[in-house]
């Protein structure tokens, strides 16, 4: 057992048990503050994996940006006395249950065949792989045609956003 | 690799804990006499009305979702400007087109009033 | 040894900045004082200089008032959240070169990560969390709105923040912290070279500390005191001291990416050993920060307060365009020299 194995492990636990708290939360800014953890503990899951550039895209992204938005939706949408929350099981309900199992079994056998163990080996320049230097010099030369392609995308995202929110401001 | 990022880890429990620290030592130190009226919520000096929880205005939302669309923009610009001088002029066009294509959103939602607060 | 090397370099730098904190308000007080034709605090030991321990020690012993409507739990974080972000956000700005100190060869900055830049704004981002959950956690109408105000705000500006550190990375070639101070050697400045790019990332910084013209999260005449009116005793001196150390920090950041961080210029020609040079460095580096932090002030007593709407107005419909512009002047020019 060297360092990384235990660092490893103890974060992996740690998100697990901050998602488990994400979901028991009743009041879902708590929910919110549980997730960030989640998303920082995925973080350092990546820096375990060398990737320095999307460990902290992760955080500033993620946790900086799409969560503040998050936050802003359940501060104002006057969810008021959280109590008035609670789910009635429902069909809705027993599937995510269904759905859930399936996925855990999924990731069960998905883990326990011989192949996988061979291809989550450390890829032997994975230090210069996860680099701004290296992301930027395939991003921008291997793969030109899906970077444009993004920008249709945030466009499309631009573009909901006002459909969206139309009504409000006119 | 890791190894660089200790420091970083330090540094931020010993920030937390001086934190939790000085948190912590009002409630050590200082006195506790609560009442009723000490403790209710400041309203210049009213009696509170109604809850603070009221639904606010959908200009927050919008500036929060573009906020994230804009920044996802400037996640791609810094691998690109790291390799500026190694891509040159193909870069440079390469990225001209990203940000015009994002700067033709930017300019709908100008012209659909989104960004005017009144 | 390098982990003790590293543990008291973090512990001398905090030090450092807490000591600089309590002196930046006193600073301020002072130079508010001047402004106005005032005199300011002087009793306290000599011209006022105990006078931030004398404010601590009064903060101490105030009681701790936490509404009854409040989230206790969310209430209590909102402050951690903020003085963390600000005081762990020094860990990759290097602030001097090498030092040989008792034989060992120290390197003068408490991190050099890869992705340093990335690190400050990541951990910029994650302050919007103290001020929005303070805001929201005391269930009360003034903190949220200034909250709310807040967090729209830093968001807005994080944008421009971000585009106008494009063209310092375009010039150093390294999101490296350390790097980007060497490319400034001599007087090669960033300044010089992003003299727009400078001008729109100090706006971003003052709009990012919420310091005046842009306090709008906190605007006394229509806020009372904005996300911090239901904190008392320790908890609000932590928003308060986080405030300065914001400042403190995003000085020091102005000075890494646009005032050659530690490079002092003439400063090898004079033929000292390393050692003195290395020092020398690290207080030019302290003096850049300190007059940073005197002209946040005196702008604080020179402009006045913002409306909600020309903020966001400025924000987005002026400080984006221009941000995306300089950098792709920035670029042209490169190539063509």
């Amino acid at each position: 057992m060297n360092f990384e194995v235990v660092f490893f492990f103890s974060i992996a636990a740690l998100a697990i048990v901050s998602a488990i708290l994400m979901i028991t939360q009743r009041n879902p800014i708590k929910s919110v503050i549980f997730l960030i953890v989640n998303f920082f503990c995925i973080a350092l899951i990546y820096l375990i994996l060398h990737a320095q550039f999307i460990a902290i895209i992760q955080i500033l992204v993620y946790a900086g940006a799409i969560m503040v938005l998050f936050l802003f939706i359940i501060m104002l949408l006057n969810l008021g006395d959280e109590s008035a929350l609670t789910e009635k099981i429902g069909y809705k309900k027993t599937i995510a249950y269904v759905l859930s199992a399936v996925l855990l079994l999924e990731i069960v056998i998905g883990l326990s065949l011989p192949w996988t163990v061979a291809a989550s080996r450390i890829h032997p320049n994975a230090n210069e792989i996860g680099t701004v230097e290296a992301i930027g010099k395939s991003l921008f030369i291997d793969y030109l045609l899906p970077f444009e392609v993004i920008s249709m995308l945030l466009l499309a995202a631009i573009v909901g956003v006002i459909v969206l929110a139309k009504k409000k401001f006119q | 690799m890791l190894v660089d990022y200790i420091p970083v880890g330090i540094m931020i429990v010993f920030g937390v804990a001086f934190g939790l620290f000085m948190m912590k030592a009002s409630e050590w130190f200082g006195p506790k006499n609560p009442n009723e009226i000490k403790q209710s919520i400041y309203e210049s000096g009213m009696e509170p009305i109604r809850s603070a929880r009221e639904r606010m205005s959908i200009k927050y939302y919008m500036v929060a979702m573009l906020f994230i669309i804009f920044d996802i923009e400037v996640v791609f610009m810094y691998p690109w400007a790291v390799n500026f001088r190694q891509l040159g002029m193909f870069g440079l066009i390469e990225m001209f087109i990203f940000v015009a294509i994002l700067m033709a959103g930017f300019v709908y939602v100008w012209k659909k009033g989104a960004l005017k607060w009144d | 040894m390098e982990i003790i090397i590293t543990i008291i370099k973090i512990i001398v730098v905090l030090g450092v900045m807490l000591g600089c904190v309590a002196y930046i308000v006193l600073l301020e007080r002072r130079l508010s004082a001047g402004i106005q034709n005032r005199i300011g605090p002087n009793r306290v030991g000599w011209q006022g200089l105990l006078q931030p321990i004398a404010d601590v020690m009064k903060l101490v012993f105030k009681e701790d008032i936490v509404p009854t409507k409040a989230n206790r739990f969310i209430h209590d974080l909102a402050p951690i959240i903020s003085i963390g972000v600000a005081m762990t956000t020094f860990a990759v700005i290097p602030f001097g070169d090498r030092i040989n100190l008792f034989g060992y060869d120290i390197k003068l900055q408490i991190a050099d990560v890869n992705i340093g830049i990335l690190y400050i704004l990541a951990l910029t981002s994650l302050g919007v969390y103290g001020l929005t959950l303070s805001g929201w956690s005391s269930n009360s109408k003034y903190p949220l709105l200034g909250g709310i105000r807040s967090s729209a705000q830093m968001i807005s500006y994080e944008l421009s923040m971000g585009l106008s550190i494009i063209g310092v990375i375009m010039i150093a070639g390294s999101l490296e912290l350390d790097t980007i101070v060497e490319a400034q050697a001599g007087w090669r400045w960033n300044i010089i070279l992003q003299p727009i790019g400078f001008i729109t990332f100090v706006v971003a910084a003052f709009a990012e500390t919420n310091r005046l013209p842009f306090d709008l999260p906190e605007a006394e005449p229509e806020l009372v005191a904005g996300y911090h009116t239901e904190y008392s005793g320790m908890k609000f001196a932590l928003f308060y001291l986080s405030e300065y150390a914001n400042m403190f920090v995003a000085s020091a950041i102005i000075t890494t990416l646009f005032l050659g961080g530690w490079q002092v210029p003439f400063v090898h020609s004079l033929g000292l050993p390393d050692f003195w040079v290395s020092v020398i460095q690290v207080f030019g580096f302290l003096f850049k920060i300190i007059l940073i932090v005197a002209f946040f002030i005196i702008i604080r007593w020179t402009i006045p307060r913002f409306r909600y709407d020309q903020l966001m107005n400025l924000g987005w419909k002026f400080m984006l365009p221009i941000a995306i512009l300089n950098l792709l002047i920035t670029g042209l020019i490169i190539l063509l020299i």
